[in-house]
């Protein structure tokens, strides 16, 4: 059984006030998530990701198609008992402590009295904040609002957690510990769906990720074939103080320091420029080919000039 | 009630106790009732009158300033915090919270009206050194208060289910206005003919009657309020606010929370 299973979940919404016009927020998608896996949902902003994650919780009702939440509907009780959510930039009740707050989701979730108040004192020194877990919100930091968001979210022992920018806005430290806090999540065998554009965090810890732009799917699955789809490149190395026009013109990316030139560019084009170097005497020091990284896949489905859509997807 | 609905009353009830503006109209309000004792001391032989009006209409304004300005908040500032996605995403239906939240605020009215009630009382001690028999209706006064909040915060809640809090302030307020003088409108309806005759009787029931559970003169007067009344009025409150409520719930319930 699949953890989620999206079957051409679809969002237009109509906007204007007069003559409402209709605005595609998220075209039809489909997608599947496995139990067990940790999946990134990346995109730049707008992309439509916070978007699917409402219509997954139920937040936002699709203009068409369904989803699946391990094997029910989200809107069984049953279901929404085993999920966890973050939303994304999350303010809580700020009059209340973080205990309190635990507390109150705790009863929400349907957790049982007996044993709760320690599975919250538990959940607090998880997240690093056993020492604040009687201070208002409203004294809180951002890094402590997320990780006190994090522990609602797994507090109940969900078997799915969805996590929308879990690392928005937080310093290289509390971006740490929330990715460790995942990875552990991740040991217990919970599936997580998160939705991010942090891509060197995408890339540490999903098994798989997908890529969404202008509500439109990209591109899903494993990091390493998404960019082994990628098409090659190379880096040529040689001594010089000056790019010949024939490589230039091979629309290679030159970098001139000191007494050597460093290209990169496609490998179709490496016997040329191979050639071109040979023509002009100039010598070659080092020719590497260069591994593309998911932020060379995922910039390739979405910047305006690349049109390759069909890579991956 | 079930337990959801309850520990969203009961986190309602904490918002609105934790609220320094909640505190600050209590003790507005006690002082309004200073005030009416020093006005009964200068209004010889009329002081129970003068400490009853003031005291019961300072705390049925106090009650409704409180029942709109927290009821158009309840759910739209949830939204515009985002608070609500992380209680809808539980095993939490849409209803259940609206309901917990009209719990959780007519809650905190009822606790806010015994304690400016006990404030009346003890006014009306001052001024009078003892009870009498009839000041009971005092009670019922303060009941059918408690029940025009009922009605108030249904209308905050419902507004504020789909409208910004100022124009939910605007529109749960002219109601109330509007209901205060509902005896006037269904007067008007009376006096017309034809299509303003139905409209104006039609704009006489959507209203809610407030006037009809404002007792206070009555009472101050020593009036007695009769049993039927008090079940009518009941009937009237529960039935008024529940059709607004269901109304609410109608509207959240298809709302897309963007």
């Amino acid at each position: 059984m699949s953890a989620i299973e999206i079957l051409g979940l679809e969002k237009v919404y109509q906007v204007g006030f007069w003559r409402k016009k209709p605005k595609c927020a998220l075209k039809p998608l489909h997608l599947q998530v496995e139990e067990g896996e940790v999946f990134g949902f990346l995109g730049p902003n707008g992309a439509g990701k916070t978007t699917t994650l409402k219509m997954l919780m139920g937040l936002v009702y699709p203009t068409s198609g369904s989803a699946r939440i391990l094997g029910g509907d989200i809107s069984d009780r049953a279901v929404r008992a085993q999920i966890g959510f973050l939303p994304e930039h999350p303010y809580f009740y700020d009059y209340l402590t973080g205990r309190e707050l635990l507390e109150y989701y705790g009863r929400l979730s349907g957790m049982p009295s007996t044993g709760r108040s320690d599975k919250i004192s538990e959940m607090l020194a998880q997240v690093g904040l056993a020492d604040a877990s009687d201070v208002q919100l409203r004294k809180y930091s951002k890094g402590m609002l997320q990780r006190v968001g994090i522990a609602q979210a797994i507090l109940h022992d969900p078997k799915l957690v969805f996590l929308d920018e879990p690392m928005s806005g937080l310093d290289p430290m509390g971006r740490r510990e929330v990715r460790d806090l995942m990875e552990k999540l991740k040991r217990q065998g919970k599936t997580i769906f998160f939705s991010t554009h942090i891509l060197s965090d995408a890339e540490a810890l999903c098994d798989r990720v997908a890529i969404i732009h202008l509500g439109e799917l990209r591109g899903v699955g494993a990091v390493e074939d998404l960019t082994a789809k990628m098409r090659g490149r190379v880096e040529l190395i040689w001594l010089g103080k000056t790019v010949p026009a024939a490589i230039q013109a091979l629309k290679a990316e030159c970098f001139v320091t000191g007494d050597t030139v460093r290209a990169v560019l496609d490998e179709s084009q490496q016997d040329a420029a191979i050639e071109v170097l040979r023509r002009e005497r100039l010598r070659l020091i080092s020719l590497t080919p260069v591994r593309a990284s998911l932020e060379d896949y995922f910039l390739s489905q979405v910047q305006p000039a690349s049109t390759g859509k069909g890579v991956g997807a | 009630m079930n337990a959801r609905i309850a520990n969203i009353a009961a986190n309602t009830f904490r918002e609105a106790v934790r609220d320094r503006v909640l505190y600050n109209l209590i003790v507005f309000a006690l002082l309004m009732s200073g005030a009416a004792i020093l006005v009964g001391q200068i209004s010889i032989g009329i002081e129970k009158l003068v400490v009853i009006n003031l005291g019961l209409t300072a705390v049925s304004l106090f009650g409704v300033v409180i029942a709109i300005f927290i009821g158009i908040g309840l759910v739209s500032k949830e939204i515009d915090k985002r608070t609500l996605y992380t209680v809808l995403s539980r095993p939490v239906r849409r209803w259940e919270f609206i309901v917990g939240k009209f719990f959780g605020l007519t809650g905190t009215l009822i606790v806010n009206t015994l304690c400016m009630g006990i404030g009346v009382f003890a006014a009306l001690f001052y001024v009078s050194h003892k009870f009498a028999a009839a000041d009971a209706w005092v009670l019922s006064a303060l009941y059918f208060i408690v029940l025009q909040f009922l009605i108030i915060t249904s209308l905050a809640l419902f507004f504020s289910s789909f409208s910004s809090p100022l124009l939910s302030a605007v529109f749960a307020f002219s109601l109330f206005v509007i209901g205060s003088f509902s005896e006037d409108v269904r007067g008007f309806a009376a006096m017309t003919h034809g299509v303003e005759r139905w409209l104006a009787t039609a704009a006489a029931y959507v209203v809610p009657n407030i006037s009809a559970l404002n007792v206070i003169s009555k009472v101050a007067h020593g009036g007695a309020i009769p049993g039927d009344l008090v079940l009518l009025n009941t009937g009237y409150a529960l039935l008024y606010s529940a059709m607004v409520l269901f109304a609410a719930i109608w509207v959240f319930e298809y709302r897309n929370l963007k």
